[in-house]
């Protein structure tokens, strides 16, 4: 839960607040209603946080989370939490089936916890 | 340094190391407070204790909000999900938080519809899809995680979706933090601020930890170069007497905080006149309620909740290393009857936990130099 994600923006967001971006590899919608002073444009990168875009940050931040999130052994959670947002319209994503990327991750430790 | 070479820029590290090795004053004890649970995890993650003074010591915060939960709230969520019309959902964190009567995970085994979810939105689709169901979202976090929930239930206002209910269960760092403070056994001398906590709050919110309790405080970021520098920030302004709030996260934490996050917790939630944290007791203006505006989709005005107060486990002594008066070791049950297969307390569940952290990284107890040292001047209101 008290992961930070980092994400890109494929895809600003509509009416509906969502965002389409690249969040490890997978692509999902993200709200990006805390960002509506500055909303999020094309090729930005945002911190996601349970769904949520919460701030923006730079690609070079962006890649070092990225890196810190696999140091930590958090990759595999981070992975299947981004993999796991659901909320967008009911309908199954084009790239749900998209080939996953998979963080280089020392992620040996078990994560039942999540 | 065993891990230094594994860091993205070890000569920043090894820099920082000597500039912290050479501002701790030999002669004092330093006991610096690291706030958020992310942070202790990192720390154990990285051995950063092992790279730091004998007499610089990190005590654990209360930031894990898995771990400030007292057991009631958990058995009075799960007392909500025994109703079989009741669809239960939380973050997966909370799956094996022990309650009194087992965690959400059993309450699944014994047949209640407990199910997982990643965002306070798909717990709303689950209500959407399941009309005829009520829903109930356990939420929980600090202000990283409460706008969240607060933009969900803005969403199921304007959608009208009346089978969704949050229990909510978020709480606030400032008060958590003075408490600890104002507690008579702790004797803190600075901070390492939360990082993610702070890019909602902003940084203002920590000047009465510098103004009224002369504690330097640093907010920082998660990377082990970040705790380092924080780390020596502080240590740099107790050598040099002063006491401010400084940003080392200003990369991503503005100072200001996220304004629009801000507002939309003033729209959604009001302030608990108090609410039971485990290990620090009830602490006044502590945590968050859904106000009335949003009446209909609180769980604890529409649904019958007991709200009863239970005791923690007698021999756990969760309280104590919450508060960092004991380290998770000391615990008489830690390794033994509470490990992360089987936990008896909530510390040793969540990854933020400092008792996981300990028992997973398994770091050598840290030993109080001998000779005579000083403790700082801890000035209390």
């Amino acid at each position: 839960m008290c992961l930070a994600i980092p994400a890109q923006i494929i895809e600003v967001a509509n009416d509906d607040s969502l965002a389409t971006v690249d969040i490890l590899g997978v692509r999902r919608k993200v709200n990006v209603d805390l960002l509506s002073d500055d909303p999020p444009q094309l090729g930005e990168w945002v911190l996601v946080h349970v769904g949520f875009a919460m701030n923006k940050i730079s690609a070079e931040r962006a890649a070092e989370q990225i890196e810190l999130l696999s140091m930590l052994g958090e990759a595999t959670a981070a992975l299947e939490e981004a993999d796991g947002y659901d909320f967008a319209a009911p309908h199954v994503s084009p790239f749900a089936e998209t080939e996953e990327q998979p963080l280089a991750a020392d992620d040996s430790r078990p994560r039942s916890d999540r | 340094m065993k891990y230094v070479d594994e860091f993205r820029d070890p000569v920043m590290i090894r820099k920082t190391l000597a500039e912290i090795h050479a501002v701790a004053d030999p002669r004092q004890y330093y006991r610096i407070m690291e706030v958020c649970g992310g942070h202790t995890h990192a720390i154990f993650r990285f051995g950063l204790k092992e790279l730091l003074p004998d007499n610089v010591e990190l005590v654990h915060g209360p930031g894990c909000p898995v771990c400030v939960l007292p057991m009631g709230r958990m058995d009075d969520g799960l007392d909500l999900a025994a109703d079989p019309n009741v669809i239960f959902t939380a973050f997966g964190d909370m799956m094996r938080v022990p309650g009194s009567q087992g965690s959400p995970l059993e309450s699944k085994a014994r047949g209640a519809d407990v199910r997982v979810v990643y965002s306070p939105l798909d717990a709303l689709k689950i209500a959407r899809q399941n009309p005829d169901r009520r829903v109930v979202f356990f939420a929980i976090g600090f202000e990283t995680t409460a706008p969240s929930t607060a933009v969900t239930l803005m969403q199921a206002k304007k959608l009208g979706v009346m089978n969704f209910s949050v229990f909510c269960n978020h709480v606030t760092i400032i008060p958590a933090i003075r408490a600890i403070l104002d507690s008579p056994d702790m004797r803190l001398n600075g901070f390492i601020g939360p990082g993610h906590v702070s890019t909602v709050i902003g940084c203002r919110p920590y000047e009465f930890i510098a103004r009224d309790y002369r504690c330097p405080i640093a907010v920082s970021g998660f990377e082990p170069a970040d705790i380092l520098q924080s780390l020596l920030m502080v240590l740099r302004q107790l050598r040099s007497g002063a006491a401010k709030v400084e940003n080392q996260y200003d990369r991503v934490v503005p100072w200001e905080g996220n304004l629009v996050a801000l507002k939309t917790l003033a729209e959604v939630f009001e302030v608990r006149p108090h609410f039971e944290w485990r290990g620090l007791g009830f602490i006044s203006h502590s945590a968050l309620r859904i106000n009335d505006r949003y009446a209909a989709w609180d769980a604890e005005k529409t649904m019958n909740i007991r709200g009863i107060s239970v005791a923690d486990p007698k021999a756990a002594q969760c309280g104590e290393v919450l508060k960092g008066v004991l380290k998770p070791h000391q615990c008489k049950l830690f390794g033994k009857e509470c490990t992360p297969e089987r936990p008896i307390g909530a510390l040793m569940v969540s990854a933020e936990g400092a008792c996981a952290a300990h028992f997973k990284y398994g770091v050598t107890p840290q030993q109080r130099p001998t000779g005579e040292l000083t403790e700082l001047p801890v000035i209390s209101l």
